[in-house]
């Protein structure tokens, strides 16, 4: 019974684990307490950096950055992917290019892109935005041509057009596997934006916020941003997860 | 079997020759008229120079061996796969000058997963472009007139598998067919759905009167539904036998072991067993 009653907080068990493990070895001063400060140090650190503090505002800039390049990314990503996954033929034809250049690490990118838009902004936000395109591109193109053929023969017996069965049939078809892609595309974005903001002459920004408390060795606030970065993700993972599960209510059903 | 009933046997042999015996007399033109009719898949011939015609305002079963072609005639017949050779007719008309309702058997991928039910019953007259205002009263009426009672703001994925069924049977008859097609539509529910959905079919045949046309893999079905039963051939797919089932309507779980079709059933199976050791 008490189990029983015990099994919503289950999901608590593992973050209270990581705490009491980590309290203990930096109480029993298993590792040198400069590489890793209590959580109680790091967590006051996280509360001063985003409670008015400069982490604050560079949790505000990667937002900004990683919204940006995932907006661009389905603007261009989405539409695209929709007519790769109408036609079998144009598919076919772009597979490989498509299949290469999201097998390369966008980072490698960076300096091709650093040449195109220099040092600011736009440099970050094109590379995370080209990487986040192509996930998304394939899963778009990967979700229009799996439509089932039952509900498009249906479409087409009830007298539908072509371009009416694109749009009220393969579109809708393809949303859960469209938002597969969004979820993978933020997700990479993220890490790219991360990466360029500690490498690629960045002032703000939750890379360069690590990449600049590790340099100072300011172990705390170092550790603040991380989790600062570790929330940023699981939070946009989650709102991705709610919107779709608001508007593709029939996701998995 | 009546000399009435032996008017409806194709003999293989006169598949050749534009076999059209009159349906009941003069007063009911035939509904559908298919003339050398021909398909392949790859190097297997299901049709060749294949000639029926179907009374209208009946229901036809379509019954016969595995792979025999049963779905792929409706399909044919419903413009879901495009002919070899031949001509279907539609009191003359093609597929495109009427209008028809096609049932399949998935009704979990045939339905819109994202539209109520309501809207997926009145997606038809969209694509017939009736105003919104008139689709939803075409729709209420139909439903009203069937007297179905199920909650209709339900998106397909909460209801049970027959009201699924039962929401795509609507879609078909909204747009009032001259025609039906149903393929295999209760071979995805379990006995006791396809029971209730043997009944409701029953009764949209006999309150509606629109020609229908069921595939069925399930003979005591397929005769306890029709009016007549269509057998086919193993392919290349010819008429074994097209005999009548006189039992009257609403036929009950009476009809079942009435003498009659108890003979009309038997008979159904002996040329069935005879196709199937044909091959």
């Amino acid at each position: 019974m008490i189990a029983k009653r015990l099994e919503p907080f289950l999901p608590v068990v593992g973050v209270i684990g990581l705490l009491a493990i980590w309290s203990l070895a930096t109480w029993l001063k298993w590792v040198d307490p400069v590489l890793l400060p209590s959580p109680l140090s790091a967590f006051k650190a996280l509360w001063n950096g985003m409670d008015g503090g400069p982490l604050g505002f560079d949790f505000v800039k990667t937002i900004y950055r990683t919204a940006a390049s995932t907006l661009i990314a389905a603007v261009i990503g989405i539409p695209l992917g929709i007519v790769l996954g109408s036609s079998e033929k144009v598919y076919r034809s772009l597979e490989f290019v498509i299949d290469f250049f999201r097998s390369t690490p966008a980072s490698a990118m960076f300096p091709l892109f650093l040449v195109l838009f220099g040092v600011g902004d736009e440099t970050k936000i094109s590379v995370a935005a080209f990487g986040a395109i192509l996930v998304i591109l394939f899963n778009v193109a990967y979700g229009v041509m799996n439509a089932r053929k039952t509900r498009l023969l249906a479409a087409k017996v009830m007298g539908a057009s072509r371009l009416r069965v694109l749009f009220d049939v393969m579109l809708l078809e393809s949303l859960p596997q469209t938002f597969v892609g969004l979820r993978n595309g933020v997700s990479l974005a993220l890490v790219i934006i991360v990466v360029a903001e500690m490498f690629i002459g960045s002032q703000d920004g939750l890379g360069h916020s690590v990449f600049e408390a590790q340099q100072l060795f300011d172990m705390p606030r170092m550790y603040a941003a991380i989790f600062a970065a570790g929330a940023l993700g699981y939070g946009l993972n989650l709102l991705f997860l709610l919107i779709e599960r608001r508007f593709v209510h029939w996701s998995g059903k | 079997m009546t000399a009435a009933q032996h008017a409806y046997r194709y003999e293989p042999a006169s598949a050749a020759m534009p076999s059209t015996p009159l349906v009941d007399g003069a007063s009911r033109r035939p509904h559908v008229t298919i003339r050398g009719l021909s398909k392949r898949f790859g190097k297997a011939v299901i049709y060749d120079r294949f000639d029926l015609d179907l009374p209208r305002g009946e229901l036809i079963s379509v019954f016969g061996p595995n792979g025999c072609g049963k779905s792929t005639l409706i399909n044919m017949i419903a413009g879901l796969i495009p002919v070899d050779a031949g001509e279907i007719l539609f009191d003359g008309m093609r597929l495109s000058e009427i209008k028809f309702g096609y049932v399949f058997q998935n009704y979990r991928e045939a339905l819109f997963p994202w539209m109520r039910a309501f809207d997926n019953i009145a997606y038809p007259l969209k694509m017939m472009k009736v105003p919104p205002a008139e689709r939803k009263a075409r729709t209420e009426k139909l439903v009203a007139h069937l007297g179905i009672k199920l909650d209709l703001n339900l998106y397909p994925y909460q209801m049970s598998g027959g009201q699924q069924q039962l929401v795509s049977i609507m879609r078909a008859l909204v747009v009032e067919p001259e025609i039906l097609f149903l393929d295999e539509p209760f071979s995805a529910l379990d006995y006791e759905m396809t029971l209730f959905m043997r009944e409701q079919l029953q009764k949209l045949f006999m309150e509606s009167g629109t020609t229908m046309v069921l595939v069925s893999h399930d003979l005591e079905e397929a005769v306890y539904l029709a009016d007549r039963v269509l057998l086919l051939s193993r392919h290349p797919a010819c008429v074994a036998d097209f005999p009548a089932v006189a039992a009257v309507r609403p036929r009950t779980v009476a009809t079942l072991s009435d003498a009659e079709f108890v003979r009309t059933k038997a008979h159904c199976l002996e040329v069935f067993q005879r196709e199937v050791r044909r091959a």
